[in-house]
């Protein structure tokens, strides 16, 4: 890290931000008081909900409504950026001040190609004629390691990949060499492997143009990367800040405590004895993708998964781990045919379960559930919870009362209370929705439970939990899981076998404590390598 | 290319299955001997009638025959006038055109402006006034629309002309009962296009770079905006055939609307059938259009080959 003992760049001064009235709590934001120096990475951490968002808008003057009535200072170059005009303001937001944001690809115009949004936010604070712009924005694709550049002025984001449009948000952030970048999650939205990528071209430029880079994560692997100082926010208010080691390894705070101990540890375990029968034997299954027509037959041809062969035992746990793309989520959806797979077979319990048809489809169906990865999105909102869970039950036949007994002990079995049966979703939390998800997912008493990215979406602290409860039940009721993650951190933590995928093929399984000490493929090895703070423990 | 010969292939295979239908529709709806000719004529007479238009073949032959001729365009003769029933057409047709285009422009140049501006002012007083009016502009029919204004401009202020075509002045009254209906739809459209495009992230990407609000407005939303707002264009072509219809017949327009409706009531079958046709024609054509240029402006359809 490098010290710096000059006035710091940026200083919020007690700011507040309001919520909107009838918000849970008076303040996004409450009496944070921070500096930004030059030439750092200030990570400011914490859960959804914490305000760090906020903060990064406020920062950039990008609050509407209620929440622009914000009280105290921010202090850039000698002046309160919230009592400058708005003309004065816009003319520092994105030349001095600039942003990048966690959804690369929606922050793109799907309208203009890459050079010319580039283009414009140089267009939009100086006079430099076309030409000159244009090789500008030539030569900070080219510093951001953008391949051809010239190819990639002329392309739309829909032609680019989630890592290359992150690229294109960062050279336009960097146009005009702002004093300070702001990055909310930018990385959170990307592989492993990218994200690697993209942490040490941020590294590379607060070397380079001595920028004050605050960088918002909820990820502990990559404050450990990039940080030279972390502030912990916890609702709206700071609670802890210092140098990167000392909050990593010395915390004070009691939150940041229990926040660093619920980071998932990169702790492969060894497979556990298998115990139960087998459930899932998928042989060659291959799904492939072919976009034509009847006018031209040969079209494309898309390779989703290639030749799979998986098997899971009752009470064990198959992790599928892959970058996007990958082919996990496809051949996920190919077991429990929500995709028809193109060739292969699939038993499970014995049954063969793509010969099915019509009603017996449906009645093996409950053999398998899944539990997604979204569970703001996955529960009808104007269900309620009780019902959501009876439902599975009483397609399959069971009566309204014995459904309704199992719909209540599924409820206090995943750690809610009873009551909730008479709630609508709205009236959860993140998890406690995943709770319920898997509650609907064991009404039925499946076999097989397939979890797709199913703790992606929650904090670490909820994430635990959730992690903790699945392996409970998974342990009391003995069914297979296949889980599919992105995550190899928690797969080293929940699964007893580990496959890793990549273009649609399996390229290696094992256990996870081997399969982490020595794995035999490069990519296994590669992907491994670019977990964030791989090599450290914490809390 | 691909492309151009899938849409033509569409193209074709909707104007036979339009042509198709109205001919069974119409044929077996009633006798139209009967109906040309009155209760009262002789047995002679309408036999007569009959092998005149080819009545008395069997109603495929009929119909294979009416196919034929319809693809080498010839719809038949006027029942009523013996006159070919594209020429019959042909002098209407310039006259809604007119009226519907003048319709259409209004309500795009009304309806689209006032949507963005509700949009992004939205919640404001501006905002609710817009809505409102636009509510009012399709919950009201058109016809008592027209009504309420032959009553005060025509009789109590004396000052637009209540029925015809000949000048300037005449176009005005049929054009607002037509096209208001028309502004309010395309504005409650507009306005929820900009508000979804509002919220993307591109957006507050935009004014993140300090781009100020007028640019991004124009140049970053209503792009996007405009491609949901050229589908509805399209479709509400629907509704401005079908008001044409009512709107002519009220304001004794002389256009195909008002044709319509006379060879309907005339059961001249020949000319209802060739009117079916071309503004199912029209209609067609006019969404092509609407998807060529949908597809021109979208640079995921543009580029995606």
């Amino acid at each position: 890290m490098i010290v710096s003992t000059q006035a710091p760049l940026l200083h919020w001064d007690r700011l507040s931000v309001p919520l909107p009235t009838g918000a849970d709590r008076p303040h996004a934001v409450e009496n944070l008081s921070l500096d930004l120096r030059q030439n750092e990475v200030l990570c400011l951490v914490g859960e959804s909900g914490s305000g760090k968002s906020v903060s990064a808008m406020a920062t950039m003057g990008l609050l509407k409504g209620e929440m622009s009535q914000t009280s105290g200072a921010i202090r850039f170059a000698g002046q309160d950026l919230t009592k400058l005009s708005p003309d004065a303001r816009r003319q520092l937001t994105g030349s001095k001040l600039s942003m990048v944001f966690q959804e690369p690809i929606a922050s793109l115009n799907p309208f203009y190609t890459a050079g010319a949004q580039v283009s414009e936010t140089i267009r939009t604070h100086s006079d430099q004629p076309a030409a000159a712009i244009r090789e500008k924005v030539l030569s900070l694709f080219e510093e951001v390691h953008l391949p051809n550049p010239e190819q990639i002025f002329r392309a739309y984001p829909h032609e680019l990949s989630g890592g290359q449009c992150q690229r294109v948000m960062i050279a336009s952030a960097l146009a005009l060499d702002p004093a300070v970048l702001i990055a909310d999650e930018p990385t959170t939205a990307l592989d492993v492997t990218t994200q690697a990528q993209i942490l040490s071209l941020i590294l590379a430029l607060r070397d380079n143009h001595n920028t004050g880079i605050l960088f918002i994560t909820h990820d502990f692997g990559v404050v450990s990367e990039i940080a030279d100082r972390v502030a912990v926010m916890r609702k709206g208010q700071l609670v802890e800040v210092g140098p990167r080691e000392q909050i990593l390894t010395n915390p004070q705070h009691d939150y940041t405590k229990a926040l660093l101990a619920a980071v998932p540890k990169l702790a492969p375990r060894a497979a556990r004895p298998v115990q139960g029968k087998p459930i899932l034997e998928v042989n060659s299954v291959s799904k492939t993708y072919r976009t034509g027509s009847f006018l031209r037959k040969a079209g494309r041809e898309v390779k989703a998964v290639v030749d799979a062969n998986i098997h899971i035992h009752g009470g064990e746990t198959l992790g599928v781990v892959g970058e996007s793309g990958s082919g996990k989520t496809t051949l996920s959806q190919c077991i429990i045919r929500m995709v028809e797979p193109t060739s292969g077979q699939v038993q499970i319990a014995g049954k063969d379960f793509l010969s099915l048809k019509g009603k017996e489809l449906r009645k093996a169906r409950q053999r398998v559930q899944i539990i997604f990865q979204d569970p703001y999105t996955s529960l009808d909102p104007r269900q309620k919870v009780g019902d959501a869970i009876a439902e599975g039950p009483l397609i399959h036949g069971t009566d309204m009362r014995e459904a309704t007994k199992i719909s209540h002990e599924l409820i206090e079995a995943v750690g809610l209370e009873t009551a909730a049966a008479d709630r609508y979703p709205h009236e959860f939390s993140g998890g406690q929705r995943q709770r319920i998800c898997i509650a609907r997912a064991l009404a039925l008493q499946p076999d097989l439970l397939i979890a797709d990215e199913s703790v992606s979406a929650l904090d670490v602290s909820v994430q635990a939990q959730i992690l903790d409860l699945l392996a409970d039940i998974q342990t009391q009721r003995g069914f297979a899981m296949l889980f599919v993650t992105h995550d190899l951190r928690v797969a080293s933590q929940i699964c007893d076998r580990i496959c890793v995928m990549q273009r649609g093929q399996i390229v290696e399984t094992g256990a996870p404590d081997q399969l982490f000490a020595n794995a035999k493929e490069p990519y296994t090895r590669a992907l491994l390598a670019a977990v964030p703070g791989a090599n450290r423990v914490f809390g | 290319m691909e492309f151009w010969i899938t849409r033509a292939f569409r193209l074709a295979l909707t104007l036979f299955v339009v042509v198709t239908l109205t001919f069974i529709l119409l044929r077996t709806s009633y006798d139209p001997v009967v109906a040309m000719l009155g209760p009262d004529a002789t047995a002679r007479e309408i036999e007569m009638f009959r092998s005149r238009w080819n009545l008395d073949k069997p109603l495929f032959d009929q119909y294979l025959a009416y196919l034929g001729n319809a693809i080498r365009g010839d719809f038949g003769n006027s029942f009523r006038d013996g006159r070919p029933v594209f020429v019959v057409i042909a002098e209407r047709f310039p006259q809604t055109l007119w009226l519907g285009g003048v319709s259409y422009v209004f309500a795009i140049v009304i309806g689209v402006p006032a949507g963005i501006l509700a949009a992004l002012y939205r919640g404001s007083i501006f905002d609710r006034a817009i809505m409102v009016v636009s509510v009012v502009g399709f919950a009201l029919p058109n016809f008592f629309l027209g009504i309420l204004m032959i009553l005060l401009f025509s009789l109590v202020l004396q000052i637009l002309p209540s029925s015809g075509a000949s000048s300037w002045a005449h176009i005005i009254m049929p054009a607002f009962a037509l096209g208001l209906t028309l502004a309010g739809i395309l504005a409650r459209f507009t306005r929820s296009a900009m508000l979804e495009v509002l919220s993307k992230t591109y957006m507050l990407a935009a004014e993140a770079k300090g781009i100020r609000p007028v640019r991004r407005a124009i140049f970053h939303a209503l792009p996007n905006a405009a491609l949901s707002v050229i589908t509805i264009m399209g479709l509400i072509l629907g509704n401005l055939v079908a008001g044409t219809v009512v709107v002519e017949t009220v304001f004794a327009w002389p256009g195909i609307g008002r044709l319509l409706v006379t060879a309907i009531s005339s059961k001249d079958l020949a000319v209802v059938q060739a009117l079916v046709f071309v503004i199912a024609a029209a209609m067609v054509l006019i969404n092509l259009a609407v998807d060529l240029s949908y597809r021109m402006l979208d640079p995921r359809t543009r580029r995606s080959s």
